[in-house]
């Protein structure tokens, strides 16, 4: 299906004489193989009945951060205590409106980069480029979209027709944001589980279209290791910093370096997913780190010229890259900072003014022209720039540590209360070591350094730094380049064992470097699952977090396990918008493994993936819009997510009450009768408190209906295990997972009896339904 | 200390905590109580202070008052540390989920809750949450943060204290617990 686009330089005919002509006729439906389903682009009402399935099940708690709604100028209103705002909302509606405000921002803002890419790689490598993200080994190519939209891509064109429906979607549910719209709070869960649908498609829109164009790794679990850390950044070089998640420009600044001989003369790195995908394209370029870097690194005055694009940037970037000096270009009309619209100039004139230091910066919307003005502007401006620094010298950090008067006005505003005064306090006698251990808790956020807060004017955050110089130069490791989709075939391996509960799940590490702690965390979290033949997955900040851990034996992750979507496997997809691949693979398993329609029919498959693919996402330091709208992709497809405290504040959990015997019924599809299930998975949603409470979750949360007794018997075992590691005891809700004697694993039968039988537990009379939510599916798989 | 949020950025609105400037008032709220309850978090874990954490104090308050303990997170373990097996172990969410129901109570068939008693609820941003939450759709309960920083949405909290001040509060309350 597409648009056709006609357009004639010149057109004479006897009625018409056009210079210019250029118009299009509708959509033409290329049809394929596969009849349509029932909901090919399904509106914002169309899956309400199975949104409100799953929100019987999963219930708003909802977590005010203040009591007031201050979104029109009836307010302030006050809606504590149960009352109404002017509008006539109540604090549930206006709660869940904020969560869909947050996940429409998230869906609209990958949807938009999706849109400039496709337009920016159709204006280089034309509207018939053909998408191919895997060869022969992913002939599903886009989940996402044939599952939604009914579309099956085949070129750059059709995925304008895709981002035409995303788009519109995007709006009305913004629209219903609007006072005076929506006031029910689960019809605006609905909504919200809409945005996290489309977000989905727009980032799977993005991630094929530059997979297919740039010549990323396909689908490769051996996709090459990549460098990562601030320590493997050459500074005897130029070095070119680029910051974002919009790849082109940095892909021409490679270009021109490689069509320069320059490869070896200029360093390229980056932070966030710019720096993924640039090292999808380019393995000489390397990873500083993520989105928690950009301070730490621009104020180290490593980089001698900085290149934005959009998202995740620091809107201060303007003013840190003129303390060091260093020239920036922005790429994107997103992006301006402020800066002079100089797309129209010769690159001559650009060069000459930013390494004269007449202007901090330019913007620049043509990513061939910013390559070439980077990479020049680098090359000549580095012997100028020395690469000046504002981080101090430990001797300094230990004189500015001993004005501290630990008035704890830096912990105050720190993100995660760290203990600054009490570190100060040890590196004014000359012990710098509390103060670099708090690098890696330190999320670079530099509240701690803004106007006002401390009265002796010490910069915490900097000094952290300057207190790390050791820390930070060894900050070199291995990181695999993100490998795109899931292959055919690899699905095909693992579905069974997957849906029978024998390979115990697919746990995704995915979001960003908002931790409530170290990093180190999210490696630590991600090795012991893989130890435990988990399928682990991972995208953005999360994967270069990984990436920046050694074991034992010295080695990533990445080094220690394979990349193949197998039991045991680390598989780094990308970037952000790699995400999709992760859903993606859910749904495959559906359609591949079980041969379940795919084109158009999302309730059928998300109700077999919720009740068959022990899947869950955790977002440890989740703290965008984005983040929020890609958990809301996983939610309606029924995959639990998991985030860290901070992910509290996006102020509304999903969860389930386990005590409810009521709410964990499924229908039998082989009867039609009622069956209960157990609280599989028990939630949709939710903060956990540590690390350790998490990596108790998540083997509870792959629990699925459809497990086989040998599945679940391998699930439990890792819950009870995980869980008597880190709380000491057997857990008391055992006996709800349990469904039958063989359930529970051999090892452990004695003591799980003894706990049945405290817990008056019955055998469930029909431990193996063919699980469904959906009453339609009774009556078709007896008719077929 | 001030009688303010503890997180600079953290404004509560118009319905904020009564300040408890005398702990001895603590002990007779928990009394007044039909069927309080006692959640504590890993921030018990925290601030030591003369070989003394909060969650000993918890264990004493516990136990002076006879109401039965949510433990979140891994803090179960230090309880069991310590001698007291608390009565459960929930994570952060799921008991501030639950206690939205009036019927709900940690007891099998016990009577539902009236009173909740928070302590070291993860980090401080959680319990304001947590305490928010309870605010808003729990109307049939009243709060207490024995934290040492100022949980507004709480029905009672302390100000901001130093640690020393903090400690002495709390022995007050686990003395005024243990009052027979």
């Amino acid at each position: 299906m597409s648009k056709t686009r006609i357009k004639f330089d010149e057109l004479v005919t006897d009625l018409v004489k056009a210079k210019g002509l250029e118009f299009s006729v509708g959509r033409i439906i290329k049809e394929w193989e596969e009849e349509p389903g029932p909901t090919p682009m399904p509106d914002i009402g169309t899956f309400r009945e199975w949104d409100h399935k799953l929100l019987t099940k999963y219930k708003p708690f909802y977590l005010p951060w203040c009591d007031l709604c201050c979104l029109c100028t009836f307010g302030k209103c006050d809606l504590s205590k149960g009352k109404r705002g002017a509008c006539g909302l109540d604090m549930k509606a206006q709660l869940s409106r904020f969560v869909l405000l947050s996940c429409s921002i998230g869906a609209a803002t990958h949807c938009g980069h999706a849109r400039h890419m496709v337009e920016e790689l159709i204006a280089k490598f034309g509207r018939d480029h053909p998408l191919d993200v895997g060869g022969e080994n992913v002939y599903l190519e886009a989940p996402n979209i044939r599952l939604v939209t009914g579309i099956k891509p085949r070129t750059l064109a059709d995925l304008e027709d895709v981002l035409d429906y995303c788009e519109t979607e995007i709006v009305h549910l913004l629209s219903s944001c609007h006072t005076g719209q929506e006031g029910d709070n689960i019809d605006f869960e609905s909504k919200v589980f809409h945005a996290g649908m489309i977000d989905h498609v727009s980032m799977e829109v993005a991630d094929i279209a530059q997979i297919s164009t740039y010549g990323f790794p396909k689908a490769d679990p051996d996709a090459p290791l990549i460098e990562v850390g601030m320590g493997c950044i050459d500074k005897s070089k130029p070095v070119i910093l680029v910051i974002g998640h919009n790849v082109p420009p940095a892909v021409e600044i490679a270009d021109y370096m490689r069509n320069h001989g320059l490869e070896d003369s200029i360093e390229v790195c980056g932070i966030c997913c710019t720096a993924i995908d640039l090292t999808r394209y380019s393995q000489k370029a390397k990873i500083v780190g993520p989105i928690s870097f950009q301070l730490r690194f621009v104020r180290s005055g490593f980089a001698d010229v900085i290149v934005v694009d959009e998202q995740c940037i620091r809107t201060d970037i303007v003013v840190e890259a003129q303390k060091v000096h260093a020239p920036l270009i922005s790429t994107h009309y997103k992006n301006f900072q402020g800066l002079q619209d100089r797309t129209g100039d010769s690159v001559d004139d650009i060069v000459r003014d930013l390494v004269e230091g007449r202007v901090p910066g330019v913007a620049i919307l043509d990513s061939e022209k910013a390559g070439e003005v980077a990479v020049r502007v680098a090359t000549a401006i580095a012997p100028k720039r020395k690469k000046f620094k504002i981080v101090p010298e430990e001797s300094a950090v230990i004189e500015e540590a001993k004005k501290c008067r630990k008035c704890y006005a830096c912990v105050r505003v720190c993100p995660n209360t760290l203990p600054i005064p009490e570190a100060l306090e040890e590196a004014s006698k000359g012990n710098l070591q509390p103060l670099s251990e708090l690098y890696e808790s330190c999320v670079g956020c530099g509240r701690c350094e803004q106007e006002g807060i401390c009265p002796a004017q010490i910069h915490p955050h900097t000094l952290i730094v300057g207190a790390s110089k050791r820390r930070i130069a060894e900050e070199k490791h291995k990181m695999r380049a993100g490998r795109g989709a899931i292959q055919d075939v690899e699905i095909r391996r693992v579905g069974q064992p997957i849906v029978m509960g024998e390979i115990p799940g697919v746990v995704a590490f995915v979001g960003c470097a908002n931790y409530p702690g170290t990093w180190k965390e999210v490696p630590i979290m991600a090795s012991e699952f893989t130890k435990r033949r988990y399928i682990v997955c991972t995208t953005g900040c999360a994967a270069m977090s990984i990436g920046m851990y050694k074991d034992e034996n010295g080695q990533s992750p990445y080094e220690a396990y394979p990349g193949a979507f197998e039991a045991g496997g680390l598989i780094n997809c990308g970037s952000c918008v790699s995400n999709p691949h992760i859903s993606g693979a859910a749904i495959k398993i559906a359609s591949i493994f079980a041969k379940r329609k795919l084109r158009s029919n999302y309730e059928e498959i998300a109700d077999y993936i919720h009740n068959r693919v022990g899947a869950v996402g955790v977002a440890w330091g989740a703290y965008s819009q984005k983040a929020s709208s890609i958990a809301s992709g996983f939610w309606r497809l029924g995959i639990p997510v998991i985030v860290g405290p901070h992910g509290s504040k996006y102020r509304r959990m999903l969860l389930g009450r386990k005590d409810d015997k009521e709410a964990w019924y499924v229908i039998d599809a082989r009867t039609g009768k009622s069956a209960y299930a157990g609280p599989v998975p028990e939630h949709l949603f939710i903060a956990a408190e540590t690390m350790e409470e998490a990596m108790v979750l998540i083997p509870k949360l792959c629990m699925r209906a459809s497990d086989t007794t040998k599945g679940r018997a391998i699930k439990l075992n890792h819950y009870i295990d995980l869980h008597r590691r880190f709380f000491g005891e057997l857990p008391d809700d055992v006996h709800l997972f349990v469904r039958t004697i063989a359930d529970i694993p051999v090892t452990m039968k004695d003591e799980v009896m003894a706990l049945l039988k405290e817990k008056g537990w019955e055998e469930n009379e029909n431990p193996n339904p063919d699980p469904t939510l959906l009453p339609r599916l009774v009556r078709a798989k007896s008719e077929g | 200390m001030a009688f303010e949020p503890w997180q600079r950025g953290e404004i509560p609105g118009p319905i904020k905590a009564v300040v408890i400037n005398k702990p001895e008032m603590v002990p007779a709220l928990v009394k007044k109580a039909k069927k309080p309850l006692f959640i504590v978090g890993t921030g018990a874990l925290r601030d030591e202070f003369n070989g003394k954490f909060p969650i000993d104090y918890a264990i004493r308050i516990a136990k002076g008052g006879n109401i039965p303990v949510v433990a979140t997170a891994q803090t179960v373990v230090e309880f069991k540390r310590r001698g007291f097996t608390p009565t459960a172990r929930m994570s952060l969410m799921e008991i501030g989920g639950r206690l939205t129901d009036p019927e709900w109570s940690v007891s099998d068939n016990g009577a539902p809750h009236d009173l909740v008693l928070m302590l070291g609820l993860g980090p401080y941003y959680m319990e304001w949450l947590v305490g928010s939450g309870l605010k808003s759709f729990a109307p049939h309960l009243k709060t207490i943060s024995l934290n040492r920083f100022y949980q507004p949405h709480c029905s009672w909290s302390f100000p901001n204290l130093p640690v020393e001040e903090w400690y002495k509060n709390l022995e007050k309350i686990a003395q005024g617990m243990e009052k027979k």
